[in-house]
């Protein structure tokens, strides 16, 4: 076990070794600075110019937000008529179906929106075609999506910038040919060398030591498999995710992909430090942030080291911990830790069946994602963090009492509305997702629908509701993860959570770089003896304290009749 | 009258008037202003509603309908809690402001009928109530001045102890700074006319007093920002609670409405919800016992905002006005001579500097009694801002003149007189020690130098250095030369300092730090400084200066104390304190009410989450109502405090922010279990 906590610490010292220089990589990039890849920048100055995009011409924030929605839009109108219709279409060698309209909307979505929730499996429901032009290519502008909101408000956080924000096509451009392109490409020769397939010649048939003919299913994988990880996205090429063996097929690729997929996040971060010229504000934020996700992650990793009370009751060796649902390749810390990433951060890849994990670590998994905002996704796990910020800079402001203020600009009325609406759809979309689904299951069991109600829930009592209640947090927070045991591939699931994932994608957008763009116009407050800096210690406790009474106060009754029920169920 | 900051909080008569006024407010009209609270009075009506449909029929599926009422009344309780908070602040600015009321009582005013000069006969005898704005009164010794108004004639020594409880009289004249009287004043020698500034009832304390009453009350930029995070909150607990409902269906138990009523009651913000007019209205009644009247309460919180600070030289950093010292003739004239010249030139100079020049050449045996001869038909020229020196033309032609440096010299030099190197030297090293230079001419012809010297006001330093703690930039603003100011500046340890201030120069020094972002306070009295009052956030004017200024200004400080600012700064910044340390407490006590009333909801039909009872609360029905108790009585045990105001310590945002942290945040979380257990234990002994 000490080996294996070893291995959990030095994939996490690797990811900070990484992260340091990649944030001043990033804060390079959109300052405009030279960096070794500018050999590409004939490729961009094409694409700016059969686009006819002028990339001198700086907007102000709503015109950044109508671009950003627009091309949004066209992506998902595109991307569900190619679900629609992929039966039909080429590239298809296994022969797999188009999608049901409900199923193409809810995977259009959950894929435009970073979410990845996925109600199909790969191997059967989609097509090379589909994954490759339409998945693949959806985890890489959403990712984009997201890193280009967060550059706007960094831009607009800066002095004296009132309406020039950058350029959005600019800055989503360079996020993928600087950023995405060319580190997916490392990520995916190390996953083709370790055996991760990349062909198109379709379903592969081998015999068994059985003699049964078996097909295997395969794909250019390598490549989705890799944008997965390091844009947040999480949508894997096969069914069971990165639990299957061809996706992760070994302890390297484990440390590879969960490397990849939390290294932007905290990336970010020290980019914001960077780029602002606020190092210190940067590193306060990381630290807050790694608290936060040690305090999910610690009683995780105890739960799932200790094992099962019940089974050890039983007299059953646990000394491996609690192996049901995980992978043996792969072993119990390795796969607590990815389970707590995978929620913190948005990315919701899996590498063990989080249905099968004991309560506290659900528990865990789902306030990761209520929270949202420690690492959180690509882009967007700052925009939460953000919200948190002004709220906690509000209250604090008047604690030591000034009119709260924060880079240099008054908080008032106007973003506090916004803050607060966007601190409070968190939980809205979740509470009322799940007390929805809970109405249905126990008043109209029976409804005279495809699939009924009542065969939603493989685990009926608390555990029943923990996957409700995990299907709308993983949707509400993009995160796309599932409890499985759900049976969500019908009408209800597919629509609800589909609506679901949209308000929990753009308005988090939205709220965040509309206060960036009203605070930017704002007139700029020079620091005083009197300012409540934001770049301490103190300040950090007081947004981590924001962020984690917020989630316990809009979630706790709705825990205690899940995990938490199960937990004093198991008899602790 | 007397300062009252040492009356005890609650007076009882004061408590009975706050308690008429609970119920009064619980009209929803009044109530609807509060989300919080309304939401209160909502769930209120519900579990009437309920408690009398279970006095008819009680299936038993809500419980008894004892505990139901119980709940109800617990409830009610909270809302006049919130109410009274609101009622005992206005009911102790009222008393407040009535006690500096009573001081215009009806007086007889001695109204000057017709506009014609005085005269016995024209006078007619009117309460004052009848005065209007623009009649003339007139008052003499022993007279109390009916109503405030400015002089127009005359000068008088003054008793203001009714207003500002100092007993040394002062002096109001008409023209100049200090020309305003206020009403209930006493007159103590001499004899004033006297025009009305304000009709009856729309004085500023008439306008302050409304101000409390709350008829005209608006909410501050920051309470509005405030409110619509309590309302977020509150919007939290209601989806909370809603959908509780569906969620507890599911886990096959069912919650009496009672139960969700009182677990929404307990998580919303109902303590600072409670609180937060009652911190308003208290934050303008501590500007009010510090004889301050404001205009809006936005004035009194934009104080605890201020950056930069604009002082006076005189009678802030520096006791009253200055004194010669010494006098320097220059080259051939005798001091004989020089000291007859600057008596004669401050005869008629009646500001305390003027007279401290004759006092000082009394002292040196000079010549100090001019002959009525040669003053007879002399005119005096006074002292302006414009011309920045005052003498006397005698009328055999000699013009005596005193004034700064540069005027004189000006003066000297256009007739065609040197300016000596000699003076020259003595003029710097006068500045240099941080006196002030008055420069003599007879004829234009400079004659010598008079040193005035400033002094300190011992205890400056430290409270400019509390300020600079607090991240205030205190500015000296003087008419001083630069030199002089220097050197005063230094030694009091203010930032900044503006010399040879002329009207304009506060004026575009207040417009260049606004300019970059900064919130600037000032304090003046007289008829120039209105348009920079007018353009600072802050801007106080004294109750002596003229009208024009405490029209401009947004408060008035009723003891002209140039060092109210200070007092001003943290009464706004322990208003905001208040509100946030308070609104940090309310949301940091819903954990431990999570844990009370949770496990009581489903215990019954999921026996394991006794686990999760942690405060071993006895019964699930005590542990309900130990909550809502708690969450009712925090609110009057609170009251003191909203209405004191928490503390205001300038260590630094964080350091205060830490400690605020410590005692509201973290203190919030584990009171109330400390609370909630302690009611229980006394259920425990009903139930």
């Amino acid at each position: 076990m000490n080996v294996e906590l070893t291995g959990v610490i030095v994939t996490f010292a690797i990811t900070l070794l990484l992260a340091i220089p990649f944030g001043k990589y990033i804060a390079r990039v959109f300052n405009n600075e030279r960096t070794w890849l500018d050999f590409i920048s004939p490729v961009e100055r094409f694409i700016f110019r059969i686009c006819g995009i002028d990339a001198t011409k700086e907007m102000n924030w709503k015109q950044h937000l109508t671009a950003l929605l627009t091309i949004n839009m066209l992506w998902f109108v595109y991307a569900f008529i190619m679900l629609l219709t992929q039966g039909h279409l080429f590239l298809n060698p296994d022969g797999n179906p188009s999608m049901s309209p409900d199923l193409s909307f809810n995977t259009a979505i959950s894929f435009l929106v970073n979410c990845n929730l996925q109600d199909y499996s790969g191997e059967t429901g989609a097509t090379y075609l589909t994954q490759l032009a339409v998945l693949m290519f959806l985890h890489f502008v959403s990712a984009a999506t997201g890193i280009a909101a967060l550059v706007v408000v960094f831009n607009a956080m800066r002095e004296g910038v009132s309406n020039k924000l950058g350029n959005f096509f600019v800055i989503f451009t360079k996020t993928i040919t600087r950023i995405l392109l060319p580190v997916s490409i490392v990520i995916a020769v190390l996953l083709v060398f370790n055996g991760t397939p990349a062909s198109f010649d379709g379903k592969d048939t081998i015999t068994t030591m059985q003699g049964d003919t078996i097909q295997v299913s395969r794909g250019p994988a390598a490549g989705l498999i890799a944008i997965k990880h390091l844009g947040t996205n999480g949508g894997g090429w096969f069914g069971a995710n990165s639990a299957h063996p061809f996706e992760n097929p070994n302890y390297f690729t484990n440390s590879v992909e969960i490397i990849a997929q939390v290294l932007l996040p905290i990336a970010l971060i020290f980019a914001l430090g960077f780029y602002l010229k606020r190092k210190r504000f940067g590193y306060v934020i990381f630290a807050v942030m790694t608290i936060g996700m040690l305090t999910f992650l610690i009683p995780t990793m105890i739960s799932e080291i200790k094992g099962n009370p019940s089974i050890t009751r039983m007299g059953i060796d646990q000394s491996a911990g609690s192996m049901e649902g995980k992978e043996v390749r792969l072993g119990v810390p390795a796969s607590a830790y990815w389970s707590i990433l995978t929620t913190v951060i948005s990315t919701g890849s899996v590498n063990s069946m989080h249905d099968s994990s004991m309560p506290v670590s659900g528990a865990m998994q789902l306030l990761g994602m209520m929270t949202n905002a420690f690492y959180g996704g690509c882009g967007v796990g700052i925009l939460n963090y953000y919200i948190f910020i002004i709220i906690a800079v509000f209250i604090s402001g008047l604690m030591v009492g000034r009119t709260p203020e924060f880079l240099g600009r008054k908080i008032e009325a106007r973003e506090m509305k916004i803050a607060t609406l966007i601190a409070l759809l968190h939980p809205f979309i979740i509470l009322v997702g799940t007390a929805l689904s809970s109405w249905t299951w126990v008043n109209h069991p029976n409804a005279d629908w495809a699939v009924k109600p009542s065969t939603w829930l493989n685990n009926p009592g608390y555990h029943g509701f923990s996957e409700m209640l995990y299907q709308y947090t993983s949707c509400a927070a993009n995160n796309g993860s599932g409890f499985e045991g759900l049976a969500d591939n019908n009408i209800f699931w597919n629509v609800t959570t589909g609506f679901v994932m949209i308000l929990g994608r753009f308005l988090p957008i939205i709220g965040p770089l509309a206060i960036a763009g009203i605070l930017a116009k704002k007139k700029y407050i020079p620091e005083s003896a009197g300012t409540l800096r934001t770049d301490t210690g103190t300040f950090g406790i007081m947004t981590y304290a924001v962020i984690m009474i917020i989630a316990a106060l809009a979630f706790f009754p709705a825990l205690v009749l899940g995990p938490l029920a199960e937990y004093f169920s198991l008899g602790h | 009258m007397s300062n009252s900051t040492n009356k005890s909080l609650f007076q009882k008569d004061l408590i009975t008037e706050a308690w008429k006024q609970s119920f009064i407010k619980l009209h929803p009209k009044a109530m609807v202003k509060n989300p919080v609270m309304f939401c209160v009075e909502l769930g209120t009506l519900v579990m009437l509603i309920v408690t009398i449909s279970l006095f008819i029929n009680n299936n038993g599926s809500q419980g008894s309908t004892g505990y139901n009422f119980l709940v109800l009344i617990i409830l009610f309780l909270t809302l006049l809690f919130a109410n009274f908070a609101e009622a005992i602040a206005e009911a102790r600015g009222k008393a407040q402001a009535d006690s500096l009321r009573k001081t215009r009582e009806e007086t007889p005013a001695k109204k000057v009928s017709g506009s014609g000069k005085i005269n016995s006969d024209e006078i007619d005898i009117v309460p004052s109530s009848q005065l209007r704005k623009d009649d003339l009164f007139f008052c003499e010794a022993g007279d109390i001045i009916p109503t405030d108004g400015e002089i127009v004639e005359g000068l008088a020594t003054i008793d203001e102890s009714a207003i500002t409880g100092e007993s040394a009289p002062v002096v109001r004249e008409a023209g100049g700074d200090k020309s305003s009287v206020t009403g209930g004043t006493k007159v103590l020698s001499d004899r004033i006319t006297v025009k009305v500034t304000t009709e009856p009832g729309e004085s500023f304390l008439d306008k302050m007093i409304a101000l409390v009453e709350g008829a005209s009350r608006q909410k501050t930029p920051n309470e509005i920002a405030l409110t619509i995070l309590l309302a977020a909150f509150t919007l939290v607990f209601i989806i909370v609670c809603v959908t509780l409902k569906p969620f507890a269906d599911y886990a096959n138990t069912s919650i009496t409405i009672a139960a969700l009523i009182s677990l929404f009651v307990c998580l919303i913000p109902t303590t600072i919800g409670g609180l937060l007019s009652a911190i308003g209205i208290a934050g303008m009644d501590r500007a009010l016992r510090a004889n301050v009247i404001t205009k809006s309460g936005k004035a009194v919180e934009t104080a605890g905002d201020i950056d930069v600070l604009l002082l006076d030289k005189t009678g802030t950093i520096t006791i009253g006005n200055r004194k010669a010292t010494s006098f320097y003739p220059a080259g051939e004239v005798s001091d004989e001579h020089f000291m007859a010249c600057c008596v004669l030139a401050s005869f008629a100079d009646q500001t305390p500097e003027g007279k401290s020049i004759v006092e000082l050449a009394k002292s040196k045996d000079a010549k100090t009694k001019a002959s009525d001869e040669l003053l007879n038909g002399a005119v005096f020229i006074k002292f302006t801002a414009e011309t920045r020196s005052s003498g006397i033309d005698l009328k055999n032609g000699v013009k005596m003149r005193k004034g700064a440096a540069d005027t004189i010299r000006k003066n000297a030099e256009r007739a065609g007189h040197s300016y000596s190197s000699e003076i020259e030297k003595i003029v710097n090293s006068i500045s240099a020690n941080g006196g002030t230079p008055l420069v003599v001419s007879e004829n234009d012809k400079i004659i010598g130098v008079i040193e005035l010297q400033d002094i300190i006001k011992p205890g400056i330093q430290e409270r400019f250095e509390r300020l600079r703690k607090m991240g205030i930039k205190t500015v000296m603003v003087t008419g001083d030369n630069p030199l002089t100011a220097k050197f005063i500046a230094e030694k009091a340890g203010v930032d900044d300092f503006i010399a040879e201030a002329k009207p304009e120069d506060k004026m575009n020094y207040i417009k260049k730090e606004q300019a970059s972002g900064k919130l600037v306070a000032m304090m003046g009295d007289g008829t120039n400084d209105a348009p920079a009052l007018a353009q600072a956030d802050v801007g106080v004017a004294m109750n002596s200066g003229t009208q024009a200024a405490k029209e401009a200004g947004n408060m008035v400080d009723l003891d002209n104390d140039p060092t109210k600012l200070i007092e001003i700064v943290e009464i706004g910044k322990q208003l905001l304190i208040t509100r946030g340390t308070l609104t940090t407490f309310s949301i940091a006590n819903d954990v431990a009410k999570y844990f009370a009333i949770v496990p009581a909801l489903f215990i019954a039909s999921i026996p394991a989450l006794q686990g999760l009872n942690i405060m071993k609360l006895h019964s699930p029905e005590s542990a309900i109502l130990s909550a809502v108790i708690f969450n009712a009585i925090i609110i009057p045990i609170l009251i003191p405090l909203a209405l004191r105001g928490v503390e205001y310590k300038p260590i630094g945002a964080s350091a205060l922010l830490r400690r605020n942290l410590l005692i509201y945040g973290f203190g919030g979380i584990l009171l109330p279990f400390i609370g909630i257990k302690l009611i229980d234990l006394m259920m425990g002994l009903f139930f």
